[in-house]
């Protein structure tokens, strides 16, 4: 069995490859050959998982140290790998769908040329690279390592289109976001490395470590730790970069902003489960921000119009969900929405990528309306992602978002009130977005009707597999109302919450009340549902003439998204600016320099004067000489 | 004879010296009142040498009644060498100028 | 007293005696490549003193101790510990470097040139292995004087303000230290030399290491010596020389300043001043830290209007200076080997940024982020190089930078967290400006200026390659750095 271990650093290395491979050869490798050994490496990484995946569910656990990172004096950071049921599970779902999304991009992205395209396959492999590294992490600093990896990897992605400034500066809002969470993140591994003395996950999380760690100390901890999951995963205050973060090309909005990168935030902090299940305080915030998360995210998408914005805000919404779920000590359903979410919401950017492709870019979808016909494929796939996100019944996001809103009913009744509003408000606007994309006349110009035409087969193949993973992929984690041990998932994950559940005072709702609120929530989601579909979906609903439209204050407010840019813009940015400029033309050039050039002038002044004393005359010299000589014999003879 | 006497008329060279110095504008007159200053300098030495010999305070040294006098010879020696030196940079300044006032030689200033 | 040649005085007379040399040849060419292989050779001999670091096994290799003025209780005695061991190598690598990213610069009288430049390496380098409080006063001014001249005569058209205040400003901080080190001079234990000359005092510095000074004493000394190491990394708020000079100076003598010399300070404060003034130190231990912290956080802000590249760098240069000077106070294990390394990785990153600004400034003309537009669409080699060194600088994981700025603040954070806290408020500050000089100069269209633009030639690559391979290097595996400056660090910590 040990064998096993020796695949194991062929997960990242393999991506890693591609990248160096790709990357370095950029110039010479054709459009055929880099997507080609893009997608490849993936495959190969997704069939080593698969190996690896196995031997865990056999009850294997690996834990390879390769050799040290930083050692110091008795502080050791290990280079090594963690690969239990929750990492050897990630590791599924991102390669998984990373390969999909390569295979994908094969053929979205096959109008770049050849030097552009190398380059966005060497990045998405070096995402796909970090992302591991920061799933197989055996301590904080290598999930850091990750962690940032893929920051800079998303700041690439999202700045691909480089020429753009609008894009750019996405960019780095995106970028400097996550790094407000990370420094959160390293503060919260200062704090354990000066209490505990180590940053590895099997050493800190044993009991006799846990022990040396005060209240204070574990709800500070915990609470930077989140502050670094609020950056990555979007969560309130961090989240305005990921509706922006929509300026990359779609496969990348697919591929990091959905289904892997933001979720990184819900694998740290169900990797750190046991310290915060000792920290209720920090769960009750996570909760709290979660649903608030969700339910502002939810209003916002209401109002927009542009197809991935939606998406966006769909996400932030959906990992305010997984948050809520983290926050109730629902780990398993947490981890549980992230792959249902990762299979739906990849599809549904896919899909819209796919839309976009056959509208020559465009993305408003006022524009686009009765694209069922021209296009059949994307259109079933995307009704069944649209189907599994507003949580209908089998499909998969019922049984995830379930799973979370139930503990949260057994946690809290008005957690589950909101949530429920918030899964409606999801079912609405994605009825909205399905019916005013693929329902109704087409509304867009007469070049982009001609143009409509149903994508090739990279690109409807992966939508195809996608779609069956999310209509099936829920069936892993049926509850015990409808199946005794139904719930597979939850077993196979029992072993990495096992130390949370021994401390954790469980809730047991009853069977009955169970099915009560499913009902509840599936009936009212079901409502919105079908009533967005008939106010969208009329053709003759829907008016042409844009300018006319009258927004009531609300809606403009939630068009405008709760002016939550323009506030910061206000409260952190132009302050920053208006100290920085402080700094700059008052402190430095005035005060400091002023002070420093004053002495300068002072000494310069001075010399002025006393050159008057060297006046060239040789008579002036002796004279002062010998009054000098004199002022010494008086000093001398009567002082 | 008292040493008074001695410092008065040094006293005395030394003050038309200085104030040759001071108030003449020819570089020779100058020069003459400079070596003026430095003899009676010398003066003075020989005058406190005779005098610390004839009070025996310090007899013990078998060259006690030398040693200045020796010293004033030195002081003279390089004083010569000196005016030699002092002589030909007025002669060349004179050459170069047409002038040996020391007001007019003022180049160093600027 | 070895009877061959040892490492510190090859490492001292390569460059010293190759710099005069320098001196006295007249074209270009051959100045050029004479300081080139001299440097490099100096570079073998570092890498050489690298192999052989183990003092146990080779301690003839690493001192050599020459009595020289005895009655004063001096001697020319040098040697390589693990933190001299490795700054002499960053200098010795630095040279190089700077040689070969600017050996197409063209220098009026460029003998004189590469002879003063080789002299401030003959300088530092005798900084860093002088065991003796004259010799190392010595060669702190032996290192100063050359660059002095280099700025006021090849610089910028504002040289001459510029190099007179960077003159003023670092020879003041000298001549205090200097004071110091006559006045601890005089409180050190008479010295019997092996001919059996006493001298009443000594300049060595195990001497000085054990002077008697009482507590008022040691506060007031402590300033002396800090005013002239503060001056040189620099602190706040004795930092206003370093924009001005590094903007005017030529760009090869900035990297020379940036990377390599503001480490004298760095090293002053590790060598001569904590053991000396063990007392003094921790009694101030906190006003250095505040006013390196705020200099962190006000760098970082200044950092972000800066229009022109060179201002840049120089004030995300002076955050990362603060940074590690509040690590060395922080005194302990894990914060002072993070200063050991990152004094390697900061000179090898901004030579790095240098030599990109120098080559964006030789084909462009213009050094303003405003003037500048699109590079990255005509220069893509280029600007990865950048990209990657930028990141390095601002810290992102598996780079350099990354290994030395987390053992920095974890060290900081387990001396005092809300100094950590307040300090990794520069994490996000550098991301902004680093990401804003990027976005500006190298993204977007272009312009008139960078439209002609060129992507590097051969031997700019060779060099920024090797230097983004040591990124990475260090950034993945620091290992081997670390332990080379262990024993260092204990015995400093011991005291």
């Amino acid at each position: 069995m040990s064998n096993f271990v020796q695949l194991i650093w062929l997960i990242p290395i393999l991506p890693l490859a591609g990248f160096l491979i790709i990357g370095l050869g950029r110039n010479h490798l054709s459009k055929q050959t880099s997507g080609l050994i893009g997608s490849t490496v993936i495959l190969a990484s997704f069939v080593v998982s698969v190996i690896i995946f196995l031997q865990v569910l056999h009850g294997q656990v690996f834990n390879p140290h390769y050799f040290n990172f930083i050692s110091v004096d008795k502080f050791n950071i290990g280079f090594e790998f963690k690969i239990d049921q929750l990492s050897s599970f990630f590791l599924l779902i991102i390669t998984g769908v990373g390969f999909l999304i390569h295979v994908y991009s094969t053929s979205y992205m096959h109008e770049e040329p050849a030097k552009n395209f190398a380059k966005y396959f060497s990045y998405l492999n070096l995402f796909v690279f970090s992302m591991l590294l920061l799933v197989m992490g055996g301590n904080y600093v290598i999930m850091f390592i990750g962690w940032e990896g893929v920051g800079l990897c998303s700041y690439l992605l999202i700045g691909y289109w480089f020429k753009n400034n609008d894009y750019t500066n996405a960019a780095n809002k995106a970028f400097i976001m996550n790094r407000i969470g990370d420094v959160g993140f390293l503060l919260a591994v200062f704090w354990l490395m000066a209490r505990i003395g180590t940053v590895n996950f099997d050493q800190v999380f044993t009991a006799a470590n846990l022990a040396k760690l005060s209240t204070t100390d574990i709800t500070g901890i915990t609470m930077l730790f989140f502050l670094g999951a609020t950056g990555k995963s979007a969560q309130i205050p961090l989240y305005t970069w990921l509706p922006d973060a929509m300026a990359g090309p779609t496969p990348v909005s697919a591929l990091i902003h959905a289904a892997t990168m933001v979720t990184a935030g819900i694998y740290m902090i169900a990797r750190s489960n046991i310290l915060y299940t000792m920290a209720p305080l920090t769960q009750s915030v996570i909760a709290i921000i979660g649903l608030a998360t969700a339910i502002l995210a939810a209003t916002i998408a209401l109002k927009q119009n542009d197809i991935k914005k939606v998406l966006a805000y769909s996400t932030v919404s959906q990992l305010g969900y997984m948050f809520l779920g983290l926050g109730v000590g629902a780990y398993t359903g947490a981890v549980f929405h992230v792959m249902t979410h990762a299979f739906f919401k990849a599809l549904l950017f896919l899909g819209a990528g796919s839309v976009i492709h056959a509208m020559s870019g465009e993305q408003d979808m006022r524009n686009m309306g009765g694209l069922k016909k021209n296009m059949p494929i994307t259109h079933i796939t995307f009704l069944l992602g649209c189907l599994a996100i507003a949580g209908m019944p089998p499909f998969s996001g019922f049984f995830s978002k379930d799973e979370i809103l139930a503990e949260a009913f057994a946690k809290n009744n008005l957690l589950w009130i909101v949530g429920v509003i918030g899964a409606t408000l999801t079912a609405y606007y994605m009825f909205r977005l399905y019916a005013m994309t693929f329902l109704g006349k087409f509304r867009g110009t007469d070049a982009q009707a001609h143009h409509l035409h149903e994508s090739p087969s990279a690109i409807t193949i992966p939508l195809i597999i996608l779609a069956i993973l999310s209509v099936i992929g829920g069936w892993v984690g049926i509850p015990e109302v409808f199946v005794h041990g139904g719930h597979r998932l939850g077993d196979f994950l029992t072993p990495v919450f096992a130390q949370s559940a021994a401390i954790a005072t469980a809730h047991p709702i009853s069977h009955n009340t169970e099915l009560m609120i499913m009902c509840v929530s599936v009936l009212i989601s079901l409502i919105a549902l079908i009533f967005a579909w008939k106010k969208f979906g009329n053709p003759d609903s829907y008016r042409d003439d844009k300018a006319s439209e009258k927004e009531t204050a609300i809606g403009n407010i939630l068009q405008n998204k709760w002016y939550v840019d323009e506030i910061y813009n206000a409260v952190v940015l132009k302050p920053l600016h208006s100290i920085s400029l402080f700094f700059n033309n008052i402190i430095e050039k005035k005060v400091i320099d002023g002070f420093v050039n004053g002495v300068g002038k002072a000494v310069n002044y001075g010399s002025r004067q006393m050159r008057w004393l060297q006046s060239g005359q040789v008579g002036a010299y002796v004279l002062w000489m010998v009054l000098g000589m004199l002022t010494l014999f008086i000093i001398q003879l009567f002082l | 004879m008292d040493i008074k006497y001695y410092i008065t008329l040094s006293l005395t060279l030394f003050t038309i010296g200085i104030i040759g110095v001071l108030i003449r504008r020819n570089a020779i007159i100058v020069f003459m009142c400079i070596e003026l200053m430095l003899n009676s300098v010398n003066l003075l030495m020989v005058a406190f040498s005779k005098m610390h010999a004839a009070s025996g305070i310090v007899k013990s040294l078998p060259t006690y009644a030398s040693d200045a006098q020796i010293f004033v010879f030195f002081i003279m020696v390089v004083a010569a060498a000196e005016v030699s030196v002092g002589l030909a940079i007025i002669v060349m300044l004179y050459r170069n100028t047409h002038s040996i006032d020391v007001n007019f030689l003022n180049r160093l200033k600027n | 007293m070895g009877t061959y040649i040892t490492f510190p005085e090859l490492l001292l007379w390569l460059p010293l005696l190759g710099g005069i040399a320098c001196f006295f040849m007249k074209d270009a060419k051959p100045v050029k490549a004479w300081s080139l292989i001299i440097s490099l050779i100096t570079l073998l001999v570092s890498v050489g003193s690298l192999l052989y670091a183990d003092n146990s096994k080779y301690p003839t290799y690493n001192s050599v101790n020459y009595i020289w003025l005895k009655y004063l209780g001096n001697s020319f005695y040098l040697g390589l510990d693990g933190m001299g061991r490795i700054l002499t190598f960053l200098i010795a690598l630095g040279f190089p470097i700077i040689f070969l990213a600017t050996y197409k610069n063209n220098y009026k009288s460029p003998s004189a040139f590469y002879g003063l430049m080789l002299l401030a390496q003959a300088g530092m380098m005798g900084v860093f292995i002088s065991m003796d409080a004259l010799l190392f006063y010595f060669f702190w001014e032996l290192a100063l004087i050359p660059v002095y001249f280099l700025c006021s005569r090849w610089g910028g058209e504002r040289r001459i303000p510029a190099t007179f205040k960077f003159f003023v400003y670092t020879f003041v901080g000298s001549l205090l230290m200097l004071v110091g080190i006559i006045y601890i001079y005089l409180h050190t234990n008479q010295r019997s030399f092996e001919d059996g000359t006493i001298s009443a005092h000594s300049f060595a510095l195990s001497s000085f290491y054990n002077a008697s000074l009482s507590a008022s004493d040691q506060n007031w000394l402590f300033w002396l010596f800090f005013a002239a190491f503060a001056v040189k990394m620099p602190v706040f708020p004795f930092h206003t020389w370093q924009p001005d000079t590094y903007d005017q100076a030529p760009t090869s003598v900035t990297m020379v300043l940036s990377g390599l010399m503001v480490k004298m300070g760095l090293f002053g404060v590790i060598r001569w001043l904590i053991p000396i003034l063990p007392l003094a130190t921790i009694k101030f231990t906190n006003i250095v830290m505040v006013l390196s912290i705020a200099g962190i956080i006000y760098a970082s802000f200044l950092a972000m209007v800066q229009d022109n590249l060179k201002r840049l760098v120089a004030y995300s240069s002076i955050a990362h200076i603060g940074l590690m000077c509040a690590a060395i106070f922080a005194m302990n294990t894990l914060s002072v080997q993070g200063v050991m390394l990152q004094m390697f990785n900061h000179g090898i990153n901004i030579i790095g940024l240098w030599i990109v600004i120098d080559i964006i400034e030789k084909q462009t003309g213009v050094k303003h982020i405003s003037k500048l537009k699109g590079i990255a669409n005509k220069a893509p080699v280029l600007t990865i190089m950048l990209l990657v060194i930028a990141l390095a600088n601002i810290a992102l994981p598996l780079t350099n930078g990354f290994v030395g700025e987390f053992m920095m603040f974890g060290g900081l954070f387990s001396f005092n967290s809300w100094y950590a806290v307040a300090a990794s408020l520069s994490i996000i500050l550098a991301a902004v400006y680093t990401l804003r000089m990027i976005r500006n100069v190298f993204y977007g269209e272009t312009n008139s200026l960078t439209e002609n633009i060129k992507d590097i030639s051969f031997n700019q690559q060779f060099v920024l390659g090797f230097i983004v391979l040591l990124i990475f290097i260090l950034g993945v595996y620091p290992q081997p750095v670390i332990d080379l400056t262990k024993s260092a660090v204990t015995s400093l910590l011991k005291i």
